[in-house]
């Protein structure tokens, strides 16, 4: 556990990106199997030891500590493991140094007792480990380690501490299960990379530029519409479906009703809407899909009321035929031939649009009055499906110029009626070192519902409180759209946006893919 | 005569009746009993006061006190007048803290002032002087303030410096006290490199050095090269950390020597990279053991998380009351 106590607390205290990678990729590199898969397990939130809950914890507090003490500590600390971890009293004699536990031991005793056993067991545990080993081992046994890594970044520390692709450590991922002794064996060459074939796996997404200043021949690119919804991945193998977001994340839970209906083999990228009766069945706004992503389990209500369908943009995988090295024009043509043998409510093609020149896709594109449209995707005719950003393949060309996806920072109650919720919110970009900068602040442009689902975020999520301000983990994006932008020596960025509003919430957006403020800075006027 | 009746806790300060004089005063009086240096006990302005030598030294440096300065060597007692016999004993806090022991009419107060129990290679260490009344600090009155072994959190910063030859260690450390103890507690895990130092933090290393307090070799950041200062330790005062000085460094790892850092939000608070749990105060089983070690009938709590410890005495049946005092910064640690 000293290593991995010693991991967690490091990254505590860590905020550059790319230290936090090196910090992961040496602990990965110097840690045996089964430890580094668990640990990676525990990073990535795959970890979930149904026999300890924070309650778990509780009770165990309540049994040891006087009730006052614990309380008053608990508010002056902020964070309940971490105050067992601190008050808990070692053992006469102190924690035995040569014992150290490992990682793995913790996590078979506390996958094969019970719930009832739980707190005896957690304590039997704590009184063998230090202050920093208490505190990783109540994270880890609870879950929720909030160290400021995403899953998408420590996969990156894995392609990092072996050289290896990390799209290819993305394609194997969903395949293994912790504590993933076959990416390790892999990782450091004493295997092949291994097989994810006859499981629904993950396939990285292919993505696009943003169009800026480029300008395109249209008789080398095909336009179509760009969808305000999210990015799936729909994976058909041997009557098992998975849904896959950007990030590589498994969504199929919150979207039963299409994983239910894709009966065919094979891997189709597309956009994932929800039906509107606004526009007499068409796809609604993307705030309405926001009623549907994040949840765990699915009411029959909420599939009647929200129900989802997917727009298909490509195919990756036919049957058992790996179609990603065709060009695009093929791979066109076998999509129009697959989707019709799919279940029409659920399934349907995204339309070319019809432009002979780049000025009339721009008219097309400006008369666009759909409000499921988010602009215009443009994809070189002869491409293949590539992992990843390949400059000059696809562009994006957004309808309003005037968005960035930012990553929340810093939140803070509102005023009036919103007093009691966390309503304002700062938030940053990147800057060329991997660091977040905050660029703005708004309070506005969301929903009630996405309101209440925020304010459950900043509480959940809260790494530090500057008297009423909470800062967050930085792992929610969110589109915000603004009448202008200006240079501005107040702001640590030099950026300072006019009128910004929350436009959407992106959970499907991994934080590392938000906007840079170079980006930013090109759209100062 | 019972404390309560000579002696009047104030917001202020603590008046001790009969000899008309104040304890650690946050406002100008004629006469002042003064524990220790820190700004939050000792201000300039006073009439008489009275300190120990080394006290008088560093309010001397930091306000111009000379005259009207009585030195109060440790475990000497002096008449204050009205019946006040005052005599001062090492608290361990910094160099020349002192605990006040007044008696009067057969009582006896203990005002501690600001005190650590642990070895300190800067000062002298804390004695247990029974008494009646013990009025105690409680800067670090939670049973999460647990200060771990010096030597391991020393141990950590060597450690740093060892797997970052190519950037420097800045320790951020208040100027009275903590500087000079992380220099004494390096000299004594065998660091005998030179250790530098922001400006501030100059004037106090050298009276420590004057004063008998031997810190090694030290120079001034200012003198050196950027890159000269690759692999060294640097220490300065915690506002220097994240300001524009900091950039003179090559690529600092950020280290801040506080009690505070043993709660992570304090110490990400502070932007700082290596957070090193060392105290100059007591911590919660410090402060707990003293009042068992003292065992007076009384215990007033000056400043602090004093409402954990009130509760903690009133689960022993013992009388503990807070006093509520202003002024008393927590962050000179
Ligand atoms: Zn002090
Ligand atoms: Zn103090």
């Amino acid at each position: 556990m000293r290593a991995f106590a010693e991991l967690i607390d490091r990254l505590i205290y860590t905020r550059s990106r790319n230290s936090k990678l090196a910090l992961i990729a040496d602990y990965l590199r110097q840690t045996p199997d089964p430890d580094r898969g668990w640990a990676l397990a525990a990073l990535t939130g795959e970890l979930d030891l149904k026999t300890v809950k924070s309650s778990q914890i509780k009770a165990m507090a309540d049994e040891r500590f006087d009730p006052l003490l614990f309380r008053m500590s608990r508010d002056y600390v902020g964070d309940t493991a971490e105050t067992v971890a601190l008050m808990w009293q070692e053992p006469v004699g102190g924690v035995p140094a040569e014992d150290d536990l490992s990682v793995s031991t913790v996590i078979d005793l506390l996958a094969d007792t019970s719930r009832a056993k739980a707190p005896q067991l957690l304590a039997g545990l704590m009184d063998r480990l230090d202050a920093n080993g208490r505190y990783a081992l109540l994270k880890l046994a609870s879950g929720g380690m909030r160290v400021g890594v995403s899953a998408r970044l420590a996969k990156t520390a894995v392609a990092q501490a072996f050289e290896l692709n990390v799209d290819d450590v993305e394609e194997v991922w969903h395949a293994l299960s912790p504590p993933y002794a076959e990416l390790f064996a892999w990782g450091e060459g004493k295997t092949a990379r291994p097989d994810p074939e006859g499981t629904p796996y993950f396939r990285p997404f292919m993505l696009a530029h943003p169009l800026e200043e480029t300008r395109v021949d249209l008789a080398d690119y095909a336009a179509e519409w760009k969808w305000d919804g999210i990015r799936v991945q729909i994976v058909g193998t041997h009557g098992s479906v998975r849904l896959y977001s950007r990030g590589g994340d498994d969504i199929t839970a919150s979207f039963p009703d299409i994983a239910e209906a894709f009966a065919a083999d094979g891997v189709v990228d597309g956009e994932l809407l929800v039906r509107g009766d606004v526009q007499g069945g068409e796809a609604a706004s993307f705030n309405a899909l926001q009623q549907r992503l994040g949840r765990k389990t699915v009411t029959a209500k909420m599939r009647k009321d929200f129900p989802a369908f997917v727009r298909l943009y490509d195919i990756l995988i036919e049957g058992d035929q790996d179609v990603r090295a065709l060009p695009w024009t093929e791979r066109r043509a076998r999509l129009e031939a697959f989707v019709p043998a799919l279940d029409q409510g659920r399934f349907d093609i995204s339309q070319l649009i019809p432009a002979e020149s780049y000025d009339q896709l721009a008219t097309i594109r400006e008369g666009a009055r759909d409000a499921a449209i988010e602009g215009v995707m443009l994809k070189r005719k002869d491409s293949p499906y590539i992992a990843g950003r390949k400059t000059g393949l696809w562009y994006k060309w957004k309808r309003d110029p005037l968005n960035a996806d930012c990553v929340m920072m810093y939140a803070q109650r509102g005023s009036g009626k919103r007093s009691s919720v966390y309503s304002d919110y700062t938030f940053g970009c990147w800057t060329e070192d991997d660091e977040l900068l905050p660029v703005g602040k708004a309070y506005s442009g969301f929903t009630d519902e996405e309101l209440k689902m925020l304010d459950r975020f900043v509480r959940q999520n809260t790494v530090n409180r500057f008297g009423p301000v909470r800062e967050v983990e930085k792992t929610m994006v969110l589109e915000v759209a603004f009448d202008s932008i200006h240079d501005s020596k107040r702001h640590k960025s030099g950026l300072a946006m006019r009128f910004p509003r929350i436009s959407r919430i992106r959970t499907d957006k991994p934080a590392d893919e938000a906007d840079r403020i170079a980006t930013l800075k090109r759209m100062v006027t | 005569m019972p404390a309560e009746n000579w002696i009047e806790p104030h917001p202020t300060g603590i008046y001790v009746k009969p000899c008309d004089a104040w304890i650690d005063p946050s406002t100008p009086r004629p006469r002042a009993l003064v524990t220790h240096g820190h700004a939050d006990h000792a201000r300039g302005g006073h009439g008489a006061v009275w300190a120990t030598p080394e006290t008088l030294s560093i309010m001397g440096l930091r306000y111009g006190v000379g005259a009207e300065g009585n030195a109060m060597p440790y475990g000497e007692e002096v008449d204050l007048g009205g019946g006040v016999i005052a005599s001062y004993h090492p608290a361990g806090h910094v160099l020349g803290s002192a605990q006040i022991l007044l008696q009067h009419d057969g009582e006896r107060v203990v005002v501690t002032g600001d005190y650590k129990r642990r070895a300190d290679p800067t000062c002298p260490p804390f004695e247990v002087v029974p008494c009646d009344v013990l009025i105690t600090e409680a800067t670090f009155g939670l049973p999460v303030f647990k200060h771990p072994d010096t030597a391991e959190e020393v141990a950590k910063l060597l450690e740093a410096r060892a797997a970052n030859p190519d950037r420097c260690i800045l320790v951020g450390a208040y100027a009275l006290g903590k500087a000079q103890r992380v220099i004494g507690e390096l000299r004594d895990a065998g660091y005998h490199e030179t250790i530098y130092l922001h400006g501030a933090l100059e004037k106090m290393c050298r009276l420590y050095e004057e004063l008998g307090v031997d810190l090694g070799p030290l120079a001034l950041v200012a003198d050196q090269e950027k890159a000269d200062l690759k692999g060294c330790i640097v220490l300065a005062p915690p506002g220097a950390l994240n300001d524009r000085w900091s950039r003179r460094l090559p690529d600092p790892v950020t280290a801040m020597a506080s009690g505070w850092m043993r709660v992570r939000q304090r110490a990400r608070q502070r932007n700082v990279e290596l957070p090193l749990v060392i105290s100059d105060h007591a911590d919660w089983d410090e402060l707990t053991q003293t009042i068992e070690d003292v065992a007076p009938r009384e215990i007033w709590v000056t400043h602090g998380r004093e409402d954990a410890l009130v509760h903690w005495c009133s689960m022993r049946q013992m009388k503990a009351r807070a006093l509520a005092m202003v002024g008393r910064e927590d962050e000179d640690d």
